[in-house]
């Protein structure tokens, strides 16, 4: 397949360098200020030298890595909110074209589904997204193998920067400004660390699985129900005092930050959990639970982000749609 | 670094769970009278049960009243003795768990209310499900004792066990362990009052992830 790779994070960058190894070739590239075009397959290596020293991945307009010949367009901008610009516009870009999307932005399947179903159904190429939950987890594909009418539920931890930080400071008896501290040390945390600890991104992966469920379950497209952000009930683990995990711990507990997903209600919240039970992940570990109707509870556990870690569920989407 | 930590509940009002003799014992819904089970055949093995005893504060008052569940067959489990908290009627509430057959089971209820034993509430099904929730914030300024006498007035709920910790002293964030006792399926509605309780009051929450941990 041609890869026309937009966005030049530490997930697009990893798409470019692997992409050759799982039979796939680059032809374009884009970052938010340029982009390079090359027909017959870009070289890798020269354009990440070139990102890492002067900042671009090459001389062409960002629009030009759209307009090229590609069969799957690989969406890895930042998630945005609300509109989820510019990456719904880059995926409508490629739709109109007939192309296939793959994204590991979680903007477009969190804030508009129905819209991007919509434009799917609407054009010859397909849409895939299971680098957007759980990284290298296959968490959709395994939810879309067992069919999403036969899943009741799907809960489990699902930001590594949370769980590191509550590990941590269960495991130290530290508090949470000093695990903070030291996960930024550790590029575990970004300077703000809101979007993870506040829970902003496990909802929004929660979202996007009550979607897969709800959208999944229905006989057609009205009459699905579509989930948002707004519809997800949220609460972090900011401020959680050192003595509430060393009480959980008196009593053969742990606190995690859980998310829930049913196809009727989104919740993330630290919630009390046995302490070697399965859902307890530690440190950037991510788990996720499957409850089906009747394939009993399945788990699959792994490592929720990273670059060639979620460019993995990324080349894995891209070779399910050869 | 560790600052006062103390177990024991605080301020749980006793006579506020105390309507439960009229429950009967039975199941809603499963359309089961007391006594014998309908299907008769065997009799049933023992079961867990709960009695709410009011004691007088006086010495081997504790001991007279654990000897008629010993006497009759009841095989004690825990004693949980709420000293420094007093009934309406200035008694010590005392809660016991016994196993039992339910035929011995009644026979003790008998035995310790001949023996002079206020029996305040007897019964196997009135708090059938434990829940763990912690809670964190600030929880003394905020009035611990009025936080638990709270829970303890919704009807769905009683708080069987307290431990906090305050390791900043009593004026910054604390937290608590509460252990919930809920009645049979009603474990929602009294997570829902713990959680509007503690909403009021700037408290956080965090509830146990429940019917996953089998």
């Amino acid at each position: 397949m041609k890869l026309a790779v937009v966005g030049a994070g530490a997930v697009g960058r990893s798409v470019v360098e692997l992409a050759g190894e799982y039979g796939h070739e680059v032809v374009a590239v884009a970052d938010s200020q340029s982009a390079i075009v090359e027909p017959e397959g870009v070289d890798a290596e020269a354009v990440l030298t070139r990102k890492a020293e002067i900042g671009v991945v090459g001389d062409d307009d960002p629009d030009d890595a759209l307009a090229a010949d590609y069969d799957v367009l690989v969406e890895a901008t930042p998630t945005t909110l609300g509109d989820a610009e510019p990456g719904f516009t880059h995926l409508k870009a490629a739709l109109e074209r007939d192309r296939h999307v793959v994204l590991a932005n979680k903007g477009p399947v969190a804030e508009r589904f129905g819209d991007v179903r919509a434009l799917e159904a609407d054009s010859a190429g397909d849409v895939r997204f299971e680098a957007t939950v759980g990284g290298a987890i296959p968490a959709i594909s395994t939810v879309e193998d067992v069919e999403p009418g036969h899943v009741t539920a799907i809960r489990g931890v699902l930001n590594g920067t949370a769980n590191f930080i509550l590990t941590r400071m269960a495991a130290e008896g530290l508090d949470y400004d000093h695990v903070l501290a030291e996960a930024q040390d550790l590029g575990v945390a970004e300077a703000d660390p809101s979007f993870d600890v506040e829970g902003t991104d496990a909802a929004l992966k929660c979202v996007i699985l009550s979607n897969v469920l709800s959208f999944g379950a229905a006989d057609d497209l009205e009459s699905a129900r579509e989930f948002t952000l707004a519809d997800a009930e949220v609460a972090g683990i900011r401020d959680i005092p050192g003595s509430a995990l060393r009480l959980a711990a008196e009593d053969g507990r742990t606190v995690r930050l859980i998310g829930e997903a049913t196809g009727e209600t989104v919740r993330v919240a630290p919630r009390l959990i046995p302490e070697n039970g399965t859902l307890a992940v530690n440190g950037t570990q991510n788990i996720v639970q499957i409850e089906t109707t009747h394939a009993g509870r399945l788990n699959i556990s792994g490592r929720g982000a990273g670059g060639p870690e979620t460019a993995s569920a990324v080349l894995g989407d891209v070779g399910r749609l050869e | 670094m560790s600052g006062p930590e103390f177990e024991g509940t605080d301020g749980v009002d006793p006579d506020l769970v105390s309507e439960g003799d009229d429950r009967g014992g039975s199941r809603e819904g499963d359309g089961n009278a007391d006594g014998p089970s309908p299907d008769g055949g065997h009799s049933p093995g023992p079961s867990t049960h709960t009695v709410r005893l009011e004691l007088v504060d006086e010495p081997g008052q504790l001991l007279a009243a654990l000897q008629p569940i010993a006497n009759n067959g009841g095989n004690l489990l825990s004693i949980y003795h709420e000293r420094g908290n007093k009934t309406p009627r200035g008694r010590i509430p005392v809660e016991v768990d016994f196993e039992a057959t339910e035929e011995r089971f009644d026979g003790i209820v008998e035995a310790l209310r001949e023996a002079g034993v206020n029996v305040m509430q007897a019964g196997t099904e009135e708090y059938a499900e434990e829940l763990t929730i912690v809670v964190f914030g600030h929880l003394i300024d905020t009035d611990l004792s009025d936080t638990l006498r709270r829970i303890e007035g919704c009807a769905s709920a009683s708080v069987a066990d307290v431990s906090l910790a305050a390791p900043q002293g009593t004026e910054d964030v604390s937290s608590a362990r509460l252990r919930v006792e809920a009645r049979a399926g009603e474990t929602t509605d009294a997570l829902a009052a713990v959680r509007s309780i503690a909403e009021e009051k700037g408290l956080r929450v965090v509830e146990p992830l429940t019917g996953v941990e089998a």
